[in-house]
């Protein structure tokens, strides 16, 4: 079954990486651990999303599209990716979330994923 | 110029002195004119708008080395953004030498990119519609909207924009810092909306060249109840806007402006204090802007798409019309007001409604009105709906309300013109009751 993990950032927690180059070899650590997880069968599809001052907001409220910006940094836990992978129970996504390095420095949210069908 | 007689050194080093001189002026005379426009195209041709900025600015100092042994080229506004173009791509492949993925945006820039010379006239108009739009998308705070169209389109520097908007000057730059780093990283296009998007994205724009207008017309905190700069820039942006783009509430804004900054001497007292519109001194009313006014608010309604600004501005114009203060057409105001109304509801609006029917059909009728917007907790905490109520119980006699009311008006509001009226009303009701 599917398991989505949220990876969130908490930037001002003094945990993430403080120069370029452990900011580089977190990313190396990031890939490699994709690699990791395509070999063990668990890699569904990662991303890693650009910083969150970049983000908008789209409503649609009758019939009219409202775009605004934000939502802000200033919120301490901000959405910084995701993995979506493929476990056998919530023990397994567990295992394979703890294994991804941005939980050393925020934390991840395990949820499983719905599988419907058309009734 | 440049005879070559050689009369004497001093002379020569003098007449050098007056051409270089000379130069200089032309060269400010030229950025002040075209500058925005140059900049416009290199931050499309650059795709980004530090690299543009940055451009904009060696290739102004190139035309002072080179303009000088040279003369002026043909056409100085293609030949800056040539050069700019140029002097961008030199410093990117000058850079790439530490970063691999700078060589190819370089290469991706250079030759194959269209050149400029060849760009035609409307394209580059069309290009500060861009920088307008771009600028103004509602994906930017508003703030950061206010700032970087101030910096990019009009060409304010960052302490200029600190200053008139009384903010510290590093606050106004991250603003400007960020807004940049969003459209480049967001990937906010740098274009005129399409057809679709027109109406909404044009709002953005209106919104905010209405709100610079309102920070100059009626600052809303300190000293000065008029930065006519900021106005003034609302209304030459407002200008460049309808010059590119034709469209009615566009139109409507900018008569909107004009009739509203036609007022400003008989705004305020020589001793800084703010005069309501029903006691100006009309004569001191700018005519010429009123004219002007006038005859867009006709283009406007006549187009038949017309909305909230255009109505707003024929609002104005009853009044500019109108010889005195008692001559005014209260009738054709209060029918415009029910028609805003329709078009963009508000309590803002439905006060200014009730202040005119005061004035149509007596006080007793607005404060009816204005009891029940307070009655709803629509605008508690705005001074003017409690300004108007203060007045509108002070002409009927009911004295200690109206003191109540004058009192919370000026709990609420930090400008220091409104404070003084405020005040002045409060002096009077305590000099008349005793």
């Amino acid at each position: 079954m599917k398991f989505l993990c949220v990876v969130y950032e908490e930037p001002n927690n003094g945990l993430g990486p403080q120069t370029e180059k452990e900011a580089d070899d977190l990313v190396n650590e990031h890939l490699d651990y994709d690699e990791t997880l395509r070999q063990s069968g668990h890699w569904l599809i990662a991303q890693a999303l650009q910083p969150v001052e970049t983000a908008t907001t789209v409503r649609m409220r009758n019939g009219k599209i409202s775009i605004t910006d934000g939502p802000f940094a200033e919120t301490k836990e901000v959405l910084g990716g995701f993995v979506l992978i493929e476990a056998k129970d919530m023990e397994e996504a567990v295992q394979v979330a703890a294994g991804i390095p941005s939980a050393r420095m925020g934390f991840i949210h395990v949820r499983r994923v719905y599988e419907f069908e058309k009734k | 110029m440049g005879n070559g007689t050689g009369i004497s050194n001093g002379l020569t080093l003098k007449m050098s002195e007056d051409a270089s001189e000379k130069l200089r002026e032309t060269i400010d005379e030229i950025y002040r004119l075209e500058s925005r426009r140059v900049l416009a195209t290199l931050i499309r041709l650059l795709g980004d708008f530090d690299l543009a900025e940055e451009a904009l600015h060696e290739a102004f100092t190139t035309a002072l080395e080179q303009w000088g042994r040279e003369g002026l080229p043909k056409n100085p506004r293609t030949w800056l953004v040539s050069v700019g173009r140029f002097k961008a791509i030199d410093n990117i492949r000058r850079r790439a030498r530490f970063d691999s993925s700078l060589a190819q945006i370089a290469n991706e820039l250079g030759p194959n990119t269209e050149n400029p010379f060849e760009t035609e006239d409307e394209d580059i108009e069309d290009e500060r519609l861009r920088l307008i739009f771009t600028c103004c998308h509602p994906a930017l705070s508003p703030d950061a909207q206010i700032a970087l169209t101030l910096r990019t389109v009009c060409g304010f520097t960052t302490e200029e924009i600190a200053h008139a908007f009384l903010t510290p000057p590093p606050t106004i730059a991250q603003r400007i810092v960020r807004a940049k780093a969003k459209i480049r990283d967001a990937r906010i296009p740098y274009e005129v909306p399409s057809h679709a998007d027109l109406p909404d994205r044009l709002d953005s724009v209106l919104h905010v060249i209405y709100l610079v207008f309102n920070e100059g017309y009626s600052a809303s905190f300190g000293a000065s109840l008029t930065r006519h700069d900021l106005s003034s820039e609302a209304i030459r942006l407002g200008k460049l806007l309808v010059e590119l783009l034709a469209e009615p509430e566009a139109i409507g804004l900018l008569a909107l402006m004009l009739l509203q900054e036609s007022r400003r001497a008989a705004r305020v007292s020589p001793t800084g204090e703010l005069i309501l519109l029903n006691e100006q001194d009309r004569s001191l009313w700018d005519r010429a802007q009123i004219t002007e006014g006038l005859r867009l608010i006709q283009q406007a309604l006549a187009s038949r798409r017309f909305g909230p600004y255009t109505i707003q501005a024929a609002i104005a114009a009853v009044h500019a019309r109108a010889a005195t203060a008692d001559g005014t057409d209260w009738n054709q105001i209060v029918a415009l007001y029910d028609i805003l109304i329709q078009a963009d509801p508000s309590p803002i609006i439905e006060l200014n409604r009730a202040v005119a029917v005061a004035m149509r059909d007596g006080p007793e009728a607005g404060l009816v009105i204005i009891e029940a917007i307070l009655a709803r907790g629509d605008l508690n905490d705005y001074h003017f709906i409690h300004s108007a109520h203060a007045d509108l119980c002070r002409r009927l006699g009911k004295t200690a309300e109206a003191r109540a009311s004058y009192e919370r008006a000026l709990l609420l509001t930090q400008q220091k013109s409104e404070r003084e009226f405020l005040e002045r009303r409060l002096r009077e009701l305590y000099n008349n009751a005793s």
